[in-house]
């Protein structure tokens, strides 16, 4: 019975394995026998000398004459020399911020505001080669994100927002909506342009009108969106961009003249700014850190789980609030899942941000690349296990390897903390309840991943993850119709979608 | 009862052989399409590309001519004899001997013949055995067999499997290569189950092939990947190296460096050269010569300068 024998031998294939316990275990090799050669993108950032403030339509000095370098991290070499605002600055732009508000932008209407969106999101389109190039120069980040993610993404806020722009009577049915005025907004060094995309977009739409800080380490792609902005002929005073670093951002939203502040960024500084803003009348979003927990069920499809465990913990260096940096894997799958993935990470090149095959860039920055560096070795001191591929990293500039630690334990702190890099933490879970009740032992949640091949776990899981998005079979995926924001520590307000555009209106 | 349906048997299947997320697949092999492949990597993957084409002429209408104008082009590929010979010629079992006159006893080129009632697989077993028989006698160094696809949808897996090892047997020392023909079974998880079955009734160094190239679907990025990634699980497991074969489809250079790459990064340097990855196409050659001649004098050739290989004779 050729059948019957066939069905043993598969049965017996187990012990067949046991057997050959005395053999090398099979390896793969991922040499160098097919070396790719460089690659770099070549299209000019269009980068000039020295950027000023942007007020008032206008590049002006600032006041205290003074200027900061910009370097890129990849090479540690100067890019450009960017403005340093001072008080007198900022108390500029929100003087212009709310001559416009109160002259042409508030009265407009949305149908006319709505043309301005769409012109800078196609002029971002025009020029979102030289804009990626400038963003993985500025920030480090790999040029196929900037091209294929960044850049793309920022134009569709801007387009996805110009829609709104016309139709804001439908916001929300059955009441009237109105711009609030003048918006303070800090954005974080993570996704430069991208962020600002996120915040300006809603912002004038509404009909409000802005002074947005980009981060000291990454404010050339905004002031370049600056340049956007007076070719879409944006009246003056409605964007204006004032740089610097910690104590510019809070001269902004300490400033006595909007009437609500948005920051993203980490969630200490988020406190800070809470606790000064506490007893004004100011309205508040904060988009703040995270340590999301990304949930493995043994029934997963193991390779593209395995593919979105290094989507959400590699995306960017790990500089994504939304990273997936605690894996929760259920036991039984545990060794599978980490062989899997020590082979996949293998695979993964670190080098040079502007190739076009890199996987993984520069760290943004010396002091987070200290950060990053303190808390791996506080996981090691730990005791938990750590891997890192063997890999070639550039002389200069500022490279993490990937790196996993496994036999995490909840209080670890390369479990509870936020490390902003290229550092996952592998935990283990037996039940379903006892992944919910991981995934939610957090101050954070901001996010969070499922995969199983069980539809109705998903959609229990969607409903006890404290997180402000969970991501099912998938993972740090974006859409500008999709809200995002936080619980918890993660912060408060939405961005993006309906929700979005109701934290930049009043309701009458 | 549900225990015995064809559905509860594929079940146990992927269940035992994990299943595959088809979005998942998709956008893992969408990145192998952003690599960029310049200078002297460029002119490696065409080179070995060249090297790893199985020249193909499965009509109807093919002739001993026909086929000995195949051969030759399959030992000299291009005017310019710095350009490897491709691995193989893969053709009809009634013109493996007129094959076999063309190349001679010694050639690099090894002769390949589609079998087993290729492409529909449907004539009775004895019939298909004897056909294999037929075409290693008469010279035959590998033999492309199709699954029994009816069996598979009906959760006969271990017919599927049992015809398989009937057919091992038959070839002798010849090379197996087993097409799943992966558009009738659909899904990628169908395609990774039988991945699996075929797998663990064949030899070390046998094939798992695509597709016959006679349906409307035929190899993908997606599909190559879900047999890469079931190869790679099935060496791991056991230390037996399965060769793959993409079949169809596949017709410019840009492409077959995509699956190339897709190879490198799933099953590593290992499975990069003739014996453990083919390329199942005819026109894809020309393209890849056009490319390399572009390489070497920065201009591409117009099609003319190119003898025709299989296309049109």
């Amino acid at each position: 019975m050729p059948t019957a024998s066939v069905v043993k031998k598969s049965s017996r294939a187990p012990q067949r394995v046991a057997n050959r316990v005395g053999r090398r275990a099979p390896e793969l090799i991922f040499g160098d026998l097919w070396a790719f050669d460089p690659a770099p993108e070549s299209a000019d950032p269009k980068l000039k000398p020295r950027y000023d403030l942007f007020i008032n339509g206008k590049f002006v000095a600032p006041k205290g004459g003074k200027y900061f370098d910009s370097i890129n991290p990849a090479n540690e070499r100067k890019l450009t020399e960017i403005a340093l605002a001072g008080p007198g600055d900022v108390d500029a732009a929100y003087a212009a911020a709310q001559r416009a508000a109160d002259g042409v932008w508030g009265k407009m209407p949305g149908r006319e505001r709505a043309k301005y969106l769409y012109r800078i999101a196609r002029l971002l389109q025009d020029r979102a080669r030289e804009f990626a190039v400038a963003e993985t120069l500025d920030g480090g980040k790999p040029i196929k994100e900037s091209r294929d993610f960044d850049v793309p993404m920022a134009a569709a806020h801007f387009f996805y927002h110009a829609g709104w722009a016309d139709k804001l009577d439908y916001v929300a049915p059955g009441r009237r909506v109105a711009p609030l005025g003048v918006v303070g907004q800090v954005i974080p060094w993570n996704f430069p342009l991208l962020m600002c995309a996120w915040k300006l977009a809603p912002a004038i739409a509404m009909g409000n009108t802005v002074v947005l800080k980009p981060a000291e380490t990454t404010s050339i792609t905004a002031l370049k969106l600056a340049e956007i902005i007076q070719d879409a002929g944006l009246p003056p005073g409605v964007v204006n961009f004032v740089t610097g670093a910690g104590d510019v951002g809070a001269a902004v939203l300490n400033h006595p003249t909007p009437a609500k502040i948005a920051f993203t960024g980490s969630t200490e500084v988020g406190k800070i700014i809470m606790r000064s803003l506490a007893g004004s009348d100011k309205k508040m979003t904060m988009e703040l850190g995270g340590k999301a927990a990304n949930i493995i069920f043994d029934d997963a499809p193991l390779d593209q789980a395995v593919e979105g465990i290094v989507n959400g913990i590699f995306f960017n260096q790990g500089h994504v609030c939304c990273a997936g940096s605690r894996l929760l894997v259920q036991e039984g799958i545990a060794d599978k899942v980490l062989a899997k993935l020590k082979a996949r990470i293998r695979t993964l090149r670190v080098g040079d941000p502007l190739d076009k095959n890199t996987d993984i860039g520069a760290i943004n920055s010396r002091a987070q690349l200290t950060k990053i560096r303190a808390l791996v070795a506080a996981g090691v001191k730990e005791g938990c296990a750590m891997f890192q591929p063997e890999c070639a990293l550039p002389p200069k500039g500022f490279y993490f390897r990937p790196t996993i630690f496994s036999g995490v334990s909840m209080s670890s702190r390369v479990a509870r903390e936020e490390i902003f890099g290229p550092v996952l933490s592998i935990l283990t879970f037996r039940t379903v309840d006892e992944a919910i009740e991981k995934a939610n032992n957090t101050a954070y949640g901001l996010s969070a991943g499922v995969w199983t091949d069980k539809g109705s776990r998903i959609l229990k899981l969607s409903t006890e993850l404290k997180a402000g998005v969970v991501w099912a079979n998938t993972y740090n995926k974006f859409d500008p119709a999709s809200p995002f924001g936080g619980y918890k520590e993660s912060g408060f307000g939405r961005e993006g979608g309906r929700q979005g555009l109701l934290d930049y209106c009043k309701l009458i | 009862m549900l225990v015995r349906s064809p559905q509860a048997a594929l079940q146990r299947l992927f269940d035992e052989v994990g299943s595959v997320d088809q979005i998942g697949i998709d956008e893992r092999v969408a990145k192998y399409g952003t690599r960029s492949v310049k200078k002297s990597a460029k002119l490696w993957g065409l080179r070995t590309a060249v090297t790893m084409v199985d020249l193909t002429t499965l009509e109807g209408k093919d002739t001993p001519g026909k086929v000995a104008s195949l051969c030759q082009k399959a030992l000299r590929p291009h005017d310019d004899a710095s350009i490897p010979p491709v691995a193989a010629v893969c053709v009809y079992p009634s013109m493996v001997r007129h094959a076999r006159r063309a190349l001679g006893n010694n050639s690099s080129v090894r002769i390949a013949s589609v079998a087993t009632a290729f492409p529909s697989g449907q004539a009775p077993l004895k019939t298909r055995l004897a056909e294999v028989k037929a075409a290693v006698a008469d010279g035959a160094d590998e033999i492309d067999m199709v699954i029994n696809r009816g069996a598979f949808l009906a959760g006969e897996f271990g017919r599927v499997q049992d015809e398989i090892s009937a057919v091992v047997t038959a070839c002798g020392t010849a090379t197996l290569k087993v097409i799943l023909e992966v558009s009738e079974l659909e899904t990628y998880d169908s395609i990774r189950a039988a991945s699996f079955l075929a797998m663990r009734v064949i030899r070390p160094g046998d094939f798992i092939k695509t597709s016959t190239g006679k349906t409307s679907l035929n190899a993908t990025l997606g599909n190559n990947q879900v047999m890469l990634e079931a190869i790679r699980d099935f060496y791991l497991d056991t230390g037996v190296a399965i060769a793959m074969k993409p079949a169809g489809g596949i017709r410019t250079s840009k492409q077959a460096l995509t699956f190339l790459i897709a190879v490198k990064e799933t099953l590593g340097d290992a499975w990069l050269n003739n014996t453990r990855y083919r390329f199942g196409a005819s026109s894809l050659l020309n393209d890849l010569l056009r490319q390399l001649e572009k390489e070497k004098t920065g201009a591409y050739q117009a099609p003319y300068y190119f003898s025709e290989a299989a296309e049109s004779y």
